[in-house]
């Protein structure tokens, strides 16, 4: 007799923890066949609420983890996903993508990886100034981390789609809650399991599996929240995030694109849209 | 220890300023397409000097008409401005700066009369740093590729600006150097209290030979405001102003593709250790809450004492703002002038009944106050806490709200328990507390052993609910162009 599977069930990632949904619903997931992969948890608000608390209380110390240590668990997480590239190759075949797509998808992410763990302890030199004030003063002005941001990843490209998103967000030092693709959420919750193996601390990477309609206003009008980071092109979502998240002026970044496969898809401005420039003078003596 | 009662011991001669150099109609109209023109509205409103509340001139009230006209005016000019050589476009914008320093004393003079701020503050301060911030973005106009690279910077269009009453000439120039620099053009609303010096900088533009339409001054009150932010052919819109407006502008602009700058409301934390200069810390105290009569959005309004040295530092404050002349904001001897406005009187007050009835030990400076226009002493509250209003909200006013604290992990607690994150002060002589504090305050300005400079090149802005974005230096440029 042939073996039997078995089969894993998906379940969401908050504070370095895989709980079910809270709701207890779910969502089924089939195949370009029709054949059930999995079924995936439908979070609720208090799930994205208890992820924010996570979020917070880890956030301080991770900004305060140096940056060449940043770097260097950035890295790690590309090291853990390469070792586990055929398993997120398959994942992808198995609701749709070809295997070409599949294994270019798998590899973009690693190397964007590498690209943004590079970036940790570069790009507060390309975004600080120190300016020549007038005055006897010195006066510099760097970049310092948001906070918590929640994010709506883009529904294509379930994994590379994600991981440009959140590498950028973390890498300078602040933790998020993300919303995976609605489409294809599986493979998110697989990289959840890669981050938990990487080294990165409970929280700073919180991965929800769910519904845009009924998520994204309470993404948005969190209180506690510092920044939201849309990927799609719902105007009327758009014009939700926009208008609730004035209660606490969260900055709202909107990004319509679809493709996230080519050289435009990473820079340092991702790293720099999250983070707020702050200003200290100090006399000189004349 | 005996101490000299300056009030009693010495009295200050006057020391006025003299207006007979600076030039005022009685009727300003709307500064649309280079021209004065008219209000479509045919209505007038009058500015007073707060120091006497008499009138000074009418301004015109514009209405959503005058703001069409406006916006038009400014979208024809964008066209030839963005495509002119950007060197050029910079040898416009230095020669703004230079004609602003050569009509400083005017401008400064008319600041004072209009605004209620102090000649000296006036003429030290608001003056020569608006010439500067023209100075400092007309250099910009031709190297913004160098600004933002790999980037492709272009400029996003017709600019709506709004602007408050507490620094109206910087302000004005705070917005349109940077706007123009970068090739757009503008629509900018002084507040309208304080029109007059915007209407002289109109004045000085059109001396200038600024292409027509690049600058557009419209002048009224909140109607006004919103006819720009509405306006469906404005690409930015960059206000100045309180949290509560701030707040309705964004939600009146959400899912329409406007880019938005907010400068907003404050309650800055000014923190004095143990181990600071004390003598200078007084003095950061002072210029913290009662430069510009405390109308500041980034004013030191929460003070922070650690507990050794309270008795000593309050008692220090209390004797130096027993000393601070409230009058004339011509005479230069004045170190707190009008307060703005009748309405921002009451508010004040408000605020100080408020501190009573909760409990707060009011001490007021029991310096002589003039007879008529608004006024409002130097004042403490003392014995106050975290819960109090008169230390959540922001009062606008010269009026200081005094804790102390034991511990730096405390204080920084306290210092960032508040939705607002515009700056903060720290005073000590440790150079790694310093660097603490810098690091996690909340805040876009951190101001150490030093309290409420400015400068063109230095970026200003705020954390969290005091605004989105920063004005000044390399990273303000990024609010005034788009890129690929």
């Amino acid at each position: 007799m042939s073996r039997i599977d078995v089969l894993k069930t998906y379940k969401i990632f908050i504070g370095g923890k895989f709980p079910r949904t809270e709701s207890g619903r779910f969502s089924p997931l089939k195949n370009k066949d029709g054949d059930l992969v999995a079924n995936i948890c439908l979070s609720s608000r208090k799930d994205f609420r208890n992820a924010v608390v996570s979020c917070r209380n880890t956030q301080k110390q991770w900004e305060n983890t140096t940056a060449l240590n940043k770097g260097q668990i950035l890295y790690r997480i590309a090291e853990i996903l390469e070792g586990r590239k055929s398993q997120f190759i398959e994942e992808l075949m198995m609701t749709g993508s070809s295997k070409y797509q599949a294994k270019n998808e798998v590899e973009q992410s690693i190397d964007r990886l590498i690209y943004y763990a590079g970036w940790s302890d570069k790009f507060q030199q390309i975004f600080s100034s120190v300016n020549p004030v007038a005055s006897n003063h010195f006066n510099f002005s760097v970049p310092q981390a948001m906070g918590v941001i929640s994010v709506i990843a883009p529904n294509e490209f379930p994994l590379l789609g994600l991981v440009s998103i959140v590498a950028p967000v973390i890498v300078g030092g602040n933790s998020c809650i993300v919303l995976s693709s609605e489409e294809n959420p599986m493979v998110s919750i697989s990289f959840a399991e890669v981050l938990n193996t990487s080294d990165v601390p409970h929280g700073v990477v919180n991965i929800l599996t769910g519904e845009r309609k009924e998520l994204v206003s309470y993404f948005a009008s969190h209180k506690d929240v510092n920044s939201i980071i849309y990927c799609g092109d719902k105007n009327e979502e758009i014009k939700e995030i926009e208008k609730v998240s004035v209660e606490n002026l969260k900055r709202v970044k909107i990004y319509k694109r679809k493709n996230w496969n080519d050289k435009t898809s990473q820079s340092p401005y991702f790293i720099e849209q999250c983070q707020e420039i702050k200003t200290t003078w100090h006399p000189t003596e004349s | 220890m005996s101490k000299i009662n300056i009030n009693k011991s010495w009295k200050y001669d006057e020391s006025l300023e003299s207006t007979s150099h600076i030039k005022l109609k009685d009727k300003y109209d709307l500064f649309i397409g280079g021209e004065f023109v008219k209000p479509l509205s045919k209505k007038y409103f009058n500015t007073l000097n707060p120091a006497t509340n008499q009138s000074i001139a009418e301004i015109a009230d514009a209405n959503d008409k005058d703001i069409d006209k406006a916006v038009k005016s400014a979208r024809k000019a964008f066209n030839s401005w963005s495509k002119l050589d950007p060197k050029e476009r910079g040898k416009y914008i230095f020669r703004i700066a230079r004609m602003i320093q050569e009509r400083a004393k005017e401008f400064a003079v008319i600041e004072s009369i209009d605004g209620g701020k102090p000649i000296r503050e006036s003429r030290d301060i608001d003056i020569p740093l608006a010439a500067n911030h023209f100075f400092y973005h007309a250099g910009w106009a031709d190297k913004l590729e160098y600004a933002f690279p790999n980037k492709k910077p272009t400029p996003l269009g017709v600019a709506g600006q709004i602007i408050p009453w507490n620094f109206p000439l910087l302000m004005a120039a705070w917005k349109i150097a940077p706007a123009i620099a970068c090739g757009n053009t503008v629509v900018l609303k002084p507040a309208e209290s304080t029109s007059l010096t915007a209407l002289k900088l109109a004045e000085l533009i059109q001396d200038s030979g600024l292409p027509k339409g690049v600058v557009n001054i419209v002048t009224g009150a909140g109607k006004t405001g919103a006819a720009i932010v509405n306006h469906p052919d404005i690409n930015k819109i960059a206000f100045t102003g309180s949290t509560e407006v701030g707040k309705l502008i964004e939600r009146s602009l959400a899912g329409i593709e406007k880019k938005t700058t907010l400068e907003l409301g404050g309650k800055g934390a000014n923190i004095i250790f143990e181990d600071a200069a004390i003598d200078q810390a007084v003095e950061g105290i002072v210029n913290a809450i009662f430069f510009n009569q405390g109308h500041v959005c980034c004013a030191g309004s929460r003070l922070f004492i650690q507990e050794s040295v309270a008795d000593i530092v309050i008692e220090k404050l209390k004797d130096r703002i027993s000393t601070l002349i409230v009058g004339d904001p011509l005479d230069k001897n004045t170190d707190i002038g009008a307060i703005n406005s009748v309405e921002q009187l009451k508010t004040i007050e408000k605020y100080i009944e408020i501190g009573k009835k909760e409990g707060g030990e009011i001490y007021q400076s029991k310096c002589s106050l003039p007879k008529k226009g608004n006024w409002c002493p130097p004042t403490l509250f003392l014995n106050v806490s975290q819960s109090h209003t008169i230390v959540q909200e922001e009062i606008f006013g010269p009026v200081l709200a005094i804790q102390t604290f034991r511990t730096i992990d405390e204080v920084i607690e306290k210092a960032n328990n508040t939705p607002f994150g515009l700056s903060a002060g720290v005073w000590t002589e440790k150079g790694s507390k310093i660097f603490r504090l810098t690091k996690e305050l909340n805040a876009g300005v951190v101001w150490a052993n030093t309290y409420n400079k400015f400068d063109p090149s230095s970026p200003f802005g705020g954390f969290k609910e005091s605004g989105m974005g920063r004005e000044g230096g390399l990273h303000g440029l990024k609010s005034y162009l788009k890129f690929e």
